[in-house]
């Protein structure tokens, strides 16, 4: 199954149109699963629903070969830590699909990770989605935690107010 | 050493600054953790602990802000945090700023979304925060905010 999520804070109806005209042509070979948002687009050709809770949000991580997403880092993070293939299209601030450009940044930064495919733009999500579906070994899951320089910076700054008082940000 | 164990405050609005917050976790071990977010829903994920969930405002909506920050500060004078620490965004700055009052150490860590520059809420809150970070080496600065690793 193909897990499509656009997150709970706003539609994505470029995504999922697109998503939508992609599981058309697969029909009968690959189930695809979208939440969707409130949007007017309405899917003909997958399985949608407005919302879904954090409970059924983890059972189709889990049970997805691939997930497609904006380029939202709770979904990202998601997708890394349950080891899934991850296709990401950036929304635009222009189309005011969010409310600036910083996913086609995250989008732009996270291109080079393997496990994650991007597509800018619709036109990129059949090729993206081919080659997320071929990937394999390169798709393990990451750590649940921050890295142990971050957790080990806020440990210490947790711990040592004595130090703190005295004004030295910079040994954190 | 036996260190006195903290009440943190741990704040985030949904999505990404929610799981953000989520994987600092390790670092919040043998304190005591009270969290805050905007849904009610993401209760599941932090079992055994206190937790609240308040309105979810945007800076679009006057009535809603001010119902969150009314809520924001009514935790923060009952939870009586040592350590106030946030993701972002909106009820984080208003933790943050209220945790200041009330004598608390504040840390705010950006998201990693922001590759480009510190967000608007992470603007915000420099003037009421003790450890101020970005995940990103690139945005750091000699007077903050500050690298010190990231979520990932």
């Amino acid at each position: 199954m193909i897990f499509v999520t656009v997150g709970s804070q706003m539609p994505f109806d470029r995504l999922i149109a697109a998503m939508d005209t992609w599981a058309a042509e697969q029909l009968g070979v690959i189930e695809v699963f979208a939440q969707v948002g409130c949007t007017k687009y309405k899917p003909r050709s997958m399985a949608f629903a407005e919302s879904i809770s954090p409970a059924e949000f983890a059972d189709k991580v889990h049970g997805s070969s691939v997930m497609v997403a904006h380029a939202g880092m709770g979904s990202v993070l998601t997708a890394l830590e349950v080891g899934r293939p991850l296709v990401i299209m950036p929304r635009r601030g222009d189309l005011l699909e969010t409310r600036n450009d910083h996913q086609i940044a995250t989008a732009k930064w996270l291109a080079d990770r393997s496990g994650i495919y991007v597509a800018m733009s619709e036109g990129d999500l059949p090729q993206a989605l081919s080659r997320a579906m071929l990937s394999g070994a390169e798709n393990r899951e990451i750590s649940p935690n921050a890295s142990p320089q971050l957790v080990g910076a806020l440990r210490l700054f947790l711990t040592n107010d004595q130090d703190w008082a005295s004004g030295h940000q910079n040994q954190f | 050493m036996v260190v006195k164990a903290k009440r943190i405050l741990a704040v985030a609005s949904g999505g990404g600054h929610w799981v953000q917050l989520l994987r600092l976790r390790p670092a919040f071990e043998g304190h005591d953790v009270a969290y805050v977010t905007v849904q009610a829903s993401y209760r599941v994920s932090v079992p055994h602990q206190r937790f609240y969930a308040v309105t979810d405002a945007t800076r679009w909506s006057r009535l809603a802000l001010l119902k969150m920050v009314i809520q924001v500060g009514w935790i923060v004078v009952r939870e009586r945090p040592d350590v106030v620490i946030s993701t972002g965004a909106a009820p984080g700055v208003v933790a943050l700023r209220m945790g200041k009052w009330i004598g608390a150490r504040t840390v705010w860590l950006d998201s990693i979304a922001n590759v480009e520059q510190m967000s608007m809420s992470g603007r915000r809150v420099r003037g009421f925060c003790d450890l101020w970070l970005t995940q990103w080496e690139h945005l750091a600065e000699d007077g903050g905010p500050l690298f010190r690793g990231g979520v990932i």
